[in-house]
């Protein structure tokens, strides 16, 4: 099997310009116009900050074309204080962390303690392996353990990485770049509170695939705080003005009034079928 | 999309997803496209690597720590997949820490390396992994075993892995000698690294070393602007 070694291809990749070029200038031919960009991807986000983890999230779930769903959630619960943003496949990503959730309560009852962010992480990514990245779900768990605040990332393939911050699905690289820019060790509730939603409001605004409110998940040593539509940057604003005119408002000089005479050439009916 | 792939002959690229407009690398495995390097002194090993895993062309992790722990005195340096050389990291952590446990001693170097090369070779066709295991035992000192893709099993007394090695074999075969203290082992190995982090773009961020020996593991790291520069501009 020669997949394996071939070496990896790195750096941009220009293939789908000529495609693109010869794509639409053999539509045009045909009669047919290139298609519109659409929609589809997530942006989701975590922070550690001094006193725990912050999570975040867009809410816009697509079908294709297609928002199927305005306001989905996309953090999901996984132990009373560990929470899973999930982005991929929406389906694996919602059955991923059910069956994380199932395991983790097993597990508390089989250890009478309570569990660990990177217990979690550990048995995601070993199901994730075991299935070769045909699970398509990339996940950010976030949560506070007897350890303190931890956030790990893990790919569909099942890879892993420990970070301060983390972004991914589609609308990653919008969000990374506000916490590139912005993010700092042991920030203040506040201002971490507002620096995920910058990150996720970046995705809804940059990412064609990301859009509608966004979640923020609050994970602490005292609980969980789960601001479900803490912002909503894409609601439709108030109109300021109204472009109706009062009747009167432009004065009549003259009316002329002509009226169009007019002959029923043809008259036909059609029943229709009505039950 | 759909009635323009069926109109126009396929280009052999990949129309076939309906998800087109998501970002490639939001469907690329994750890779540590990497540089690793190893290199054996007399009293231990000094191992050294990039921090960059790429998803494509987007750097999913610019502080990725490639230098994992396998037992207390071995490290592994990994490459390849970051997937598969994560989990083949932790099948042979589990192995040697029960082999140890067993044996009621420390496991040895050449013990850790046939691990690692068990699972690369049996599993060749599934994994992409490329491994240098590099550790100090108290029957043959400081190792380095090379595990490249493939499976194959060398000791060698310096090595380097990963895409961005190739750039550095020769600066490694000129200025590797036999008989380099410790600190020429860490200088030699800095300066390799930033060398080749310059010229692949699959590798970089910062340099981590370790350096493992009787005493201990000592482990730093030199952020991107304390690095070693050469001029070439």
């Amino acid at each position: 099997m020669m997949q394996s070694l071939e070496p990896q291809a790195g750096g941009f990749n220009f293939n789908n310009c000529s495609r693109n070029s010869v794509l639409e200038s053999g539509l045009s031919e045909l009669g047919f116009k290139p298609p519109t960009a659409r929609k589809t991807g997530t942006t989701i986000a975590g922070v550690v900050y001094k006193d725990g983890v912050i999570l975040g999230a867009d809410t816009r779930a697509t079908d294709d074309m297609v928002v199927a769903d305005k306001n989905c959630m996309k953090i999901h619960y996984i132990a009373p204080k560990i929470y899973c943003c999930g982005a991929g496949v929406a389906a694996d990503a919602e059955i991923t962390t059910q069956i994380m959730a199932s395991n983790v309560e097993l597990h508390m009852l089989n250890t009478g303690r309570p569990p660990l962010v990177a217990m979690v992480t550990r048995q995601l990514k070993q199901m994730l392996f075991r299935y070769q990245g045909h699970v398509g779900s990339s996940l950010i768990v976030g949560g506070v353990d007897v350890t303190g605040p931890h956030l790990y990332s893990v790919y569909p393939h099942g890879s892993y990485d420990k970070l301060p911050f983390l972004t991914m699905g589609s609308g990653a690289a919008a969000a990374v770049s506000v916490f590139e820019d912005r993010f700092k060790p042991k920030m203040e509730l506040e201002e971490a509170k507002q620096l995920v939603r910058d990150a996720i409001a970046a995705g809804i605004f940059c990412d064609l695939g990301s859009g509608s409110n966004v979640d923020l998940c609050v994970i602490t040593e005292g609980g969980v705080d789960f601001l479900r539509g803490y912002d909503k940057p894409t609601e439709k604003g108030q109109r300021g003005g109204q472009y109706r005119y009062k009747p009167g408002t432009t004065p009549v000089l003259t009316k002329t009034v002509t009226p169009l005479t007019l002959d029923v050439v043809d008259e036909s009916v059609q029943t229709m079928e009505s039950t | 999309m759909a009635a323009a792939a069926s109109m126009m002959p396929n280009f052999g690229q990949q129309i076939s997803s309906k998800n087109d407009l998501v970002p490639d690398w939001t469907r690329q495995e994750v890779s540590t496209g990497t540089t690793i390097m190893a290199v054996e002194y007399d009293g231990g090993v000094v191992i050294g690597a990039d921090s960059r895993t790429t998803t494509g062309a987007y750097i999913a992790n610019r502080v990725t720590d490639k230098l994992t722990p396998i037992h207390d005195r071995i490290f592994c340096c990994r490459s390849g997949s970051a997937a598969d050389t994560q989990a083949i990291a932790d099948v042979v952590a589990y192995q040697l820490g029960f082999h140890s446990i067993e044996l009621d001693e420390p496991p040895l170097v050449e013990t850790a390396a046939n691990l690692f090369r068990a699972s690369c070779y049996r599993y060749r066709e599934e994994l992409m992994a490329g491994i240098l295991v590099a550790g100090w035992d108290r029957r043959k000192g400081g190792q380095v075993y090379c595990v490249p893709i493939g499976g194959m099993l060398v000791r060698q007394p310096v090595s380097v892995g990963g895409s961005g090695s190739t750039y550095i074999y020769g600066f490694m075969d000129s200025n590797y000698k036999p008989g380099l203290s410790k600190d020429q082992c860490l200088e030699l190995t800095a300066a390799a690294l930033s060398l080749a982090m310059e010229r692949d773009g699959s590798s970089g961020g910062v340099v981590r070393l370790a350096s493992i020996s009787e005493e201990g593991v000592e482990r730093r790291v030199i952020l991107g602007n304390q690095l070693p520069k050469f001029s070439t501009h």
